[in-house]
């Protein structure tokens, strides 16, 4: 089930470094959100609170809500274990785990959340490698590792790896950026049909992709080295490509700086 | 966006003539001449170690009234010699298989807690006492062992009889303890720094990004040591066993300093006697004769033997899984 997510107040550190600044937006279910902006603004961060995995970095904390529906990510008691389990996350460089099989791979966080028999675990390895459109290149040769397959294969293997476990939202840390073009169209395809089922949120440094995948755009700045990142805008993607209501925006895209 | 790459002003702007000497070409050559002539003199100071035990031991063997491998006798004071590496072999091989049965796990937790679960205040002092154990010289080890670990172990050998007595490896007569799995226990607490502190740079390494895989998919901690950690440092764990493993076959003192040594397999592991290999030479080299000393050193290329199949059969674990290993990304 894809999910709402309404950021509020959030603000992300870095030991005593504030990386990001209160942040407040709203993302839909069922679309496709981009954040872009300057390299250092925060933006993959802000991704990274989205399911917790800021806080795993070495002085990583957050302040602020972040709510799934009607659940804080961040209220007490709340395991983040279980916030992951939620909120799938791509990399940007494709990580499939290089000791399993293709399949395991696929079946891995299935096992994480208990006992499945065979033929549920086949069912689902399918359903996801379809769902990733990489079915077709793959059903061959599932016993073999998935470390051998091409990048955009493996960064689409990551992505089956993600849905597998049917995640109400999943979070892409520019998943193109280690791709070819021909493998980063494939993957672009992919995000398009993914958004039927899923809350997706994207991070690129390729303001095409932002413009070409995405329903919404959130345009993310720091005003100088060691400030924290802001968020500068949030908008429909048309209108922050054609008409933006910051003057930072419009910079920006049309690469006056940054 | 960000990078306007202008090639042709700075390729036109600039005058400079490609330069046709190198000055970096003698070091080249030193360097590989260095390098290469280390290899080499590896290569040939093995050789001559196995030339030299073998021509040896050849002389002895060749004296041997009864069978080298199978005889449980070592008189090579008399005249004709009767010897056999039977029961070092054994002892050699059991002692070391429990020191690894003891210390590889141990070591690969105390890594993992170091390299994972401690927060950084802890975890390196807890490394620095770890690698000082292996700065202790294995005689301390010994004299400990014999007058400690003997005496205190008593009462563990009296609980395994009681429990364990039934399979007879675990039998216990009493007296004192001065057997091969003292030895294997002595020997586990010598060769886990070097195990723990090459599986902690192992797992030190273990690529940032295929541990967040797994936390991404909702991986608790030990499940991300499970799915990524372990796997990613398998070979090296199996690296530092063969480290831990090539000084538990090859360690001396300690192992002489504890085990009360006789020439029988027994078939408890906690009854005093049986022998490795180099504790015997070490125990008879000083008395024996020219003929002696043959002999030992007969017992000595087993040892090295052992020690290349040891080492030849962890190269092949590790090589079999060698498509799985991340290296072929």
């Amino acid at each position: 089930m894809a999910k709402r997510i309404d950021v509020s107040g959030l603000t992300a550190y870095y030991g005593s470094h504030k990386a990001i600044e209160d942040i407040s937006m709203t993302v839909e279910p069922r679309s496709v959100t981009a954040f872009i902006g300057p390299s250092g603004c925060g933006k993959s961060t802000f991704l990274r609170t989205l399911n917790r995995m800021h806080e795993v970095t070495p002085g990583g904390r957050v302040e602020g809500k972040v709510m799934l529906d009607d659940e804080n990510l961040y209220g007490s008691g709340v395991d983040p274990v279980s916030v992951r389990r939620t909120v799938g996350m791509v990399f940007q460089r494709p990580n499939p785990f290089p000791t399993m099989s293709i399949f395991e791979n696929v079946a891995a966080g299935l096992k994480l959340n208990g006992s499945y028999k065979k033929s549920e675990l086949e069912n689902v390895v399918e359903k996801s490698l379809k769902g990733a459109n990489l079915w077709n290149e793959v059903k061959d040769r599932l016993n073999k590792p998935g470390a051998g397959l091409s990048g955009g294969q493996q960064q689409r293997l990551c992505i089956a790896r993600a849905i597998a476990v049917e995640p109400a939202v999943l979070l892409m840390d520019e998943p193109c950026s280690a791709l070819d073009p021909i493998s980063t169209l494939a993957i672009e395809d992919l995000i398009g049909e993914l958004k039927e089922r899923f809350t997706i949120v994207i991070v690129t440094h390729n303001m095409q992709q932002a413009a070409r995948v995405s329903d919404r755009t959130a345009f993310f700045n720091l005003a100088g080295v060691g400030q924290p990142g802001k968020l500068i805008e949030i908008d429909e993607t048309e209108r922050i490509f054609s008409n933006p209501s910051v003057q930072a925006t419009e910079d920006y895209i049309s690469g006056r700086f940054g | 966006m960000k990078t306007d790459i202008e090639p042709t002003s700075s390729a036109a702007g600039s005058p400079s003539k490609v330069k046709t000497r190198s000055t970096g070409r003698a070091g080249d050559k030193i360097f590989l001449g260095l390098s290469r002539g280390s290899g080499i003199a590896l290569l040939v100071i093995m050789a001559a170690i196995a030339a030299f035990l073998t021509y040896r031991a050849a002389i002895a063997i060749s004296k041997d009234e009864a069978n080298f491998l199978t005889t449980f006798e070592w008189n090579t004071g008399t005249s004709p010699m009767r010897f056999g590496i039977a029961v070092l072999a054994y002892g050699t091989v059991v002692s070391s298989i429990i020191a690894m049965v003891i210390a590889v796990p141990v070591a690969v937790g105390i890594a993992l807690f170091i390299s994972h679960y401690a927060p950084r205040r802890l975890a390196t002092p807890v490394a620095y006492v770890i690698d000082l154990l292996a700065a202790v010289p294995s005689i301390v080890y010994g004299l400990w062992g014999a007058l400690f670990l003997v005496p205190h172990l008593t009462g563990l050998y009296t609980w395994f009889d009681d429990y364990l007595g039934w399979t007879g490896i675990f039998s216990y007569q009493g007296g004192a303890a001065r057997s091969l799995f003292t030895v294997g226990i002595l020997l586990a607490i010598m060769i886990l720094p070097i195990v723990t502190s090459v599986s902690r740079e192992v797992f030190r390494q273990v690529p940032k990004m295929h541990e967040e895989a797994a936390l991404a998919l909702g991986a608790t901690r030990w499940e991300v040591i499970r799915m990524s950690v372990l796997p990613f440092g398998r070979s090296g764990i199996i690296s530092a066993s063969m480290l831990g493993l090539g000084r538990a076959l090859g360690e001396t003192m300690a192992v002489a300093t504890v085990l009360s040594p006789n020439f029988l397999i027994e078939t408890s592991l906690l009854d005093p006697g049986g022998g490795t290999f180099a504790q015997n030479i070490a125990s008879r080299f000083k008395e024996a004769g020219n003929d002696g000393r043959d002999a030992l050193i007969s017992s000595g290329l087993v040892l090295f033997v052992i020690t290349l199949l040891v080492n030849g059969a962890a190269r092949m674990i590790i090589a079999r899984r060698k498509e799985y290993s991340g290296t072929a990304a």
